[in-house]
């Protein structure tokens, strides 16, 4: 299943909408390197608040996502983990070092919004 | 188990041959109760038993189990001892008595009475084989019934302790718009630390909170598997989009935490909670201002 990825403004937003095989994450990984390029996006924006699982291939793919973005001059947050999931992620030992993640879209946005403007806090 | 008979014991149970000997027994020891009584508080006394209690106390007690204790024996039910055994379990765990003390003063009234029978049935012996044959497992299994009563009260007791300790210890409070504050008192064990995060977590969704302050002032000691919950918690509410700021670490924890090598380098720790709560609203844009002098009061 692919996973449509939109622009808003200055930024790419990827919502993902069910779960995921490792070939689609490797899919969209690509294609959201690629599209940051083409789009001169300034911030990517994962959406995971449908997804009840993420498991290690996955954590993995978020955290290359963010580092690929950083090098290609943009930034990365992460949305919408639910609760369980983020409990089952640290009992695993699946941690997003290093990669922004907020609660859901509107604060992604703000984040990215401060980020600009040189911000720390609202 | 409410039956005598059905107490295994390693006598023959003859207790349907034995109607009139346990008659004879009950009227014996309700004819010699005050000596019986007597010598078994001695023996108590002596002992050191019940060491928590008035010796009034120890009396007023000794005679209700005596009596009780004969009661049981005569009707052969254990009900009436068995709620005796529970009631009198509910008033004096609460001071201190322990396990052994109570077994121990029912099995000094068992040995009393026993000896009392092999006075009185010494020149039969035959007889006093077939006394003892009804009254020892009777005996035994009054033991087992205060014995198994006062376990099951103070295991009731603690459970119950548990329960209050559990749902009194992980309040999540918000103290200002997307600023939430979790106090921890007590001992982290590990189904503690999972509650204590899912309630976190549902909490920081519920809630929509930035900054999040766990203080630890009320945890009295910390090692390597709780510091690690403390590291996971930390990390989930990250994952949610939450900053943690961790308050209220002692010397002796900070010790701790620095001889066994834990890495808290991700956790932001502010020295106590109103400091935590300053840094939150810093970090969230507030700035609180005198706006006039104090109300005095």
């Amino acid at each position: 299943m692919q996973v449509p990825i939109l622009k808003q403004g200055p930024h790419l937003i990827a919502t993902v909408q069910s779960a995921l095989t490792d070939a689609d994450l490797v899919q969209l990984r690509d294609a959201i390197v690629e599209q940051v390029g083409r789009t001169r996006a300034r911030g990517v924006i994962i959406d995971v608040t449908a997804l009840d699982v993420v498991d290690s291939f996955a954590t993995a793919t978020m955290r290359d996502i963010a580092q690929m973005i950083r090098l290609r001059g943009a930034r990365t947050v992460i949305v919408g983990i639910q609760p369980e999931v983020a409990f089952a992620m640290v009992q695993m030992g699946l941690t997003l070092e290093g990669v922004t993640t907020t609660l859901d879209l509107e604060e992604a946005l703000e984040h990215l919004g401060e980020r600009q403007n040189g911000k720390v806090a609202r | 188990m409410t039956d005598l008979q059905t107490v295994p014991t390693d006598n023959k149970t003859t207790i349907d041959t034995t109607g009139t000997l346990t008659r004879e027994l009950v009227a014996h020891l309700r004819e010699n109760r005050t000596g019986l009584r007597e010598e078994w508080l001695r023996r108590i006394f002596e002992t050191e038993l019940l060491t928590a209690m008035t010796r009034e106390e120890v009396f007023a007690e000794a005679t209700s189990v005596y009596d009780s204790y004969v009661e049981a024996l005569e009707t052969r039910t254990l009900e009436a001892l068995q709620a005796y055994a529970q009631n009198l379990s509910e008033r004096i765990i609460p001071r201190g008595v322990e396990t052994h003390e109570v077994v121990g003063i029912v099995l000094l009234l068992r040995d009393v009475l026993a000896r009392s029978l092999f006075a009185k049935y010494h020149a039969n012996f035959k007889l006093l084989n077939a006394v003892l044959d009804a009254y020892e497992p009777a005996a035994n299994s009054i033991a087992i019934t205060v014995a198994v009563g006062f376990v099951q009260q103070r295991e009731r007791i603690i459970r119950e302790q548990q329960e209050a300790i559990r749902e009194l210890s992980t309040p999540v409070l918000q103290v200002r718009e997307r600023l939430l504050i979790l106090p921890i008192i007590g001992v982290i064990d590990p189904q503690r630390a999972r509650q204590l995060t899912e309630q976190l977590l549902r909490g920081i969704r519920a809630t929509r909170a930035k900054v999040v302050v766990i203080d630890i002032t009320g945890v009295a000691a910390m090692d390597a598997s709780v510091a690690n919950h403390l590291v996971q918690t930390v990390e989930a509410a990250r994952l949610l989009g939450a900053m943690v700021i961790v308050t209220g670490l002692s010397p002796e924890i900070a010790q701790t935490l620095v001889n066994i090598g834990v890495d808290l380098g991700k956790m932001n720790t502010v020295g106590d909670l109103q400091g935590g709560i300053e840094e939150a609203e810093r970090l969230l844009g507030y700035k609180v201002v005198l706006s006039a002098e104090p109300v005095s009061a």
